[in-house]
């Protein structure tokens, strides 16, 4: 099974990246008000069906991919 | 009889930079200092163990998260958590906080730089055994050299477990908390790097105060157990 997780700094959380990175497409001429940096992990997951391989996802976001105490975490199963 | 030298490991995993200045500070301040490498699944036989700054595994996915699971580090914990004396500096704290031996975490710092230079600290604590030569509120300079060290306690973190704070704004740290300490007092880390700074010819010899407590606090352990 193919999955994704949307790995996403927590809501009201400093995040100089993002802050960085709307000065950068200001300077562009973009009109952005908020950025947020977070990351993409794509994973092949050896799993039968869709509702094993979000649990197991899940998991892996609980013990290693995200640190609650700073990141929210989204898991996408593609099948 | 002379006091023994108690024996206090060094951790060194791929990427640590600054296990050998810890090695040589723990030299200088007369303990006997023991490598650790990463993949030993049992301690051998210490009064206290130092997790060591650098880049631990390349700081991937975040800094410390693939070092917690390290051999080493899971028989660091069980060294913790059986009482056993643990300072964890720089990337060494960030390991401490993902392996959950200490509150909060490190985050990138507020102003998106690398942060190299040395900083006024101040103690908020001289009752525990990393801090114990020092006076409260006595002000120590340390050098900081790291790009992520901006600390961010859990909601209910007890201020009691603040040890060190900077003395000016650093890296934009919660209540500019530098070092923080477990509930138990035997686990700290903190963000300075006390063993680049143990001889005045290196600028400051104020980290040396800290080696002092620790070495001296092992010592009453190696001779309790003696």
């Amino acid at each position: 099974m193919r999955a994704t997780v949307l790995v996403r700094p927590k809501q009201g959380i400093l995040d100089p990246q993002g802050a960085a990175v709307v000065t950068a497409l200001d300077h562009l001429g973009f009109g952005v008000t908020d950025a947020r940096v977070g990351k993409v992990i794509d994973l092949e997951v050896d799993a039968s069906d869709a509702d094993t391989a979000r649990a197991q996802v899940e998991k892996m976001c609980e013990q290693l991919l995200a640190n609650p105490l700073m990141e929210s975490y989204e898991v996408r199963i593609l099948g | 009889m002379a006091s023994p030298q108690p024996r206090i490991g060094v951790v060194t995993y791929p990427g640590s930079q600054d296990d050998r200045d810890a090695l040589w500070a723990l030299a200088a301040s007369d303990a006997e200092a023991v490598p650790v490498w990463h993949e030993e699944k049992e301690l051998p036989d210490l009064d206290a163990v130092i997790v060591p700054g650098g880049f631990s595994y390349g700081d991937y996915l975040r800094c410390g998260a693939i070092a917690r699971f390290s051999p080493a580090t899971q028989a660091i914990v069980e060294f913790a958590n059986a009482g056993g004396l643990v300072l964890g500096i720089c990337n060494g704290f960030q390991i401490l906080c993902e392996a959950g031996l200490l509150p909060g975490v490190l985050l990138r710092n507020a102003e998106l730089r690398f942060i190299c230079k040395d900083v006024p600290l101040v103690v908020e604590r001289d009752d525990t055994p990393f801090t114990s030569r020092c006076t409260k509120r006595d002000r120590l300079v340390i050098p900081v050299k790291h790009g992520e060290g901006r600390y961010m306690p859990p909601p209910d973190l007890d201020p009691a477990q603040v040890v060190l704070r900077y003395a000016t704004e650093c890296n934009g740290s919660v209540d500019d908390i530098a070092g923080v300490c477990n509930a138990a007092g035997n686990v700290l880390g903190l963000m300075p790097h006390p063993e680049h700074a143990v001889d005045p010819l290196l600028g400051s010899a104020d980290g040396a105060l800290l080696f002092a407590s620790l070495v001296e606090a092992a010592r009453a352990r190696a001779l309790a157990s003696a």
